[in-house]
């Protein structure tokens, strides 16, 4: 299941230039307001025809400027999930959740009500009017009214954007599960919030002023130390995966990654699953030194992959960890001082803090 | 015929009239709504002007206008004539009238009701896979009903309202053309009918209330409806 685009399209002064593949697992469009994610996305669904470039699933054309060839949106069989949820206000959730169930070609495999009803918690909802439901139980319905028109991908435009951050918390799980569960539906994901990414998507896709800045799997694009401004320099931190081992009484929890051990509050993941870890670059401190008498509990001894400085006071520290990568925020004088260079071992220290409940996934 | 019997007649005859009034102007109301609500084309605010001319000429003027267009003697009246539909000083002209003369009412409802539509809600309908046809059934229509019912209940209070474009088109002919404010009118003009207009006065007054408050109860039905109660 490959989703292909590569589009062109001018409004005003606004200018979009983007190519891009989107495989299997949940591609993620990221930028800021204004980078072009809405547009993009509506592109793939059908909603404008873009001025020129083309739209393919798994070879077969949606769009085509060349070829004159436009496939109308409710022929696509993508399930659209918008920021605002759009259910229709006149239907229950029940009628809500089977709208598109008919269209579906009688092949189209997909989940069955109940399937749906029970990933998404929505059972004790069926009869409930729109109008009733909070801010998170709309957009659960939403994503089950996507789901039961059989789609062949999912395309979610900031799912989460209008909720707070318990709502936020409330949906995350339910889209874990949609990832990993037997559907294996691929996702397109557009979204401006850099711990939902982290938490969610395989691919990565940055977007900035209409074009596209990086691209490739989450783990390679987050520890890219000149993906940095592009994500936010508070926001940046490279992402790695790491099993749960035990709880111990102090409310520590110590995990494996292939770099060391950490021990991180707040996590409540059964022991022997696997976590993801966003380790924010601001809260990684580089030593020359194997440090001694820290307060910091979390040490791991990496290697310097690549130094990258930019215009301003800051430097970016690409680390190795294991089979890991980390990435450091240090100061361009702590780089000089130090005598950072590419390929020297060093060691970093995280603040066991630094990793929030939130950042921590699957 | 007694004065009682010329009542119910011009009750009954009213009642006739303005149901077919409503119901053939409903679709063509709806459809005229639609595309001054959803389209851009040259020509939209003239037709916007024509459909809303009735609510501003003298009703006397539209009357004559109809008698001069669907007048026996007229090149329409005469080709409807030939295939046996007679409009002018009959009942089927006081339903075109009722129809004219309610159409601007029936059009700003729905055109009110159908711009109120999100069109987000459609593209939402559409990327689940429905056709034009069934997003207009399943999302737009329902949306749309309560405008939709407003816009049929004042054509209907219109027609059985309608004065001067009936009287002038199809005259005042008792059990043909007659209509209750026709005949109230000449209850009126004869002494000692004041009686027989107060009680034609009533039976008008009856049936616009009772259609007001049908209507005023569905809408409340939808609104609950939307509103999960």
């Amino acid at each position: 299941m490959t989703l292909s685009v590569h589009i062109r399209h001018r409004f005003g002064t606004f200018d979009l230039d983007v190519a891009f593949d989107a495989g299997p697992g949940i591609t993620a469009l990221f930028g800021q307001s204004g980078a072009g994610k809405t547009t993009i996305i509506n592109a793939v669904a059908g909603l404008f025809a873009p001025d020129a470039g083309h739209v393919t699933l798994n070879g077969h054309p949606l769009f085509d400027s060349t070829a004159k060839a436009f496939v109308v949106p409710a022929a696509r069989r993508f399930g659209y999930v918008f920021q605002d949820a759009r259910l229709f206000p006149h239907l229950n959730v029940r009628e809500n959740l089977t709208f598109g169930t008919r269209y579906a070609p009688a092949s189209a495999k997909g989940a069955s009500l109940d399937d749906v009803t029970d990933l998404l918690g929505l059972s004790a909802l069926l009869n409930r009017m729109p109008a009733t439901l909070s801010g998170g139980e709309k957009q659960r319905a939403a994503i089950g009214r996507a789901l039961l028109a059989k789609p062949q991908m999912l395309l979610m435009d900031e799912p989460l954007a209008s909720l707070d951050g318990p709502r936020k918390q409330e949906i995350l799980p339910y889209l874990e599960r949609l990832r990993d569960g037997p559907l294996g539906l691929p996702i397109l994901y557009v979204s401006h919030a850099v711990d939902e990414i982290a938490r969610l998507a395989d691919t990565l896709v940055l977007l900035k002023d209409g074009r596209v800045q990086a691209h490739g799997p989450l783990y390679d694009v987050m520890a890219d130390p000149a993906a940095v401004p592009l994500l936010g320099v508070r926001e940046a931190g490279a992402v790695i995966e790491a099993e749960v081992l035990t709880h111990a009484t102090d409310g520590l929890t110590q995990l494996r990654s292939s770099g060391g051990d950490l021990h991180l509050p707040g996590v409540q993941a059964q022991p022997g699953t696997k976590v993801r870890l966003r380790v924010l670059a601001q809260d990684v401190m580089l030593s020359v030194n194997k440090p001694e008498g820290l307060s910091a509990v979390n040490v791991m001894p990496v290697i310097i992959q690549d130094v990258h400085q930019g215009d301003g006071p800051g430097a970016a520290i690409a680390l190795r960890a294991g089979d890991d990568r980390l990435l450091a925020r240090v100061t361009r004088r702590a780089v000089a001082e130090l005598g950072l260079t590419t390929g020297m071992r060093c060691y970093a220290i995280l603040k066991a803090t630094s990793v929030a409940p939130g950042s921590i996934g699957r | 015929m007694t004065s009682d019997a010329a009542a119910w007649e011009a009750l009954r005859l009213s009642l006739w009239v303005a149901c077919w009034a409503t119901v053939l102007a409903v679709p063509l109301a709806l459809w005229i709504a639609w595309i001054l609500a959803r389209r851009d084309f040259w020509g939209k605010s003239l037709l916007s002007a024509l459909v809303h001319l009735p609510l501003v000429l003298p009703p006397v003027v539209t009357g004559y206008l109809l008698l001069m267009g669907f007048g026996r003697n007229a090149p329409l009246g005469r080709a409807l004539d030939s295939i046996g539909i007679t409009l002018a000083f009959h009942w089927s002209g006081a339903v075109l009238a009722a129809i004219i003369m309610g159409f601007p009412l029936m059009v700003r409802a729905m055109r009110l009701a159908i711009e109120a539509v999100d069109p987000k809600l459609e593209e939402a309908a559409a990327t689940l896979g429905a056709p034009r046809i069934a997003i207009f059934g399943r999302v737009t229509l329902p949306l749309i009903a309560p405008g939709i019912l407003a816009g049929a209940v004042m054509g209907f209070a219109k027609a059985m309202g309608e004065f001067g474009a009936t009287i002038t088109f199809v005259a005042n002919i008792p059990g043909q053309t007659q209509t209750l404010p026709s005949a109230i009118w000449a209850a009126l003009q004869i002494p000692g009918g004041e009686n027989q207009a107060i009680a034609m006065v009533m039976m008008a007054s009856v049936v616009a209330i009772g259609a007001v408050l049908i209507s005023e109860a569905l809408a409340r039905r939808v609104a609950a409806r939307i509103a999960g109660a």
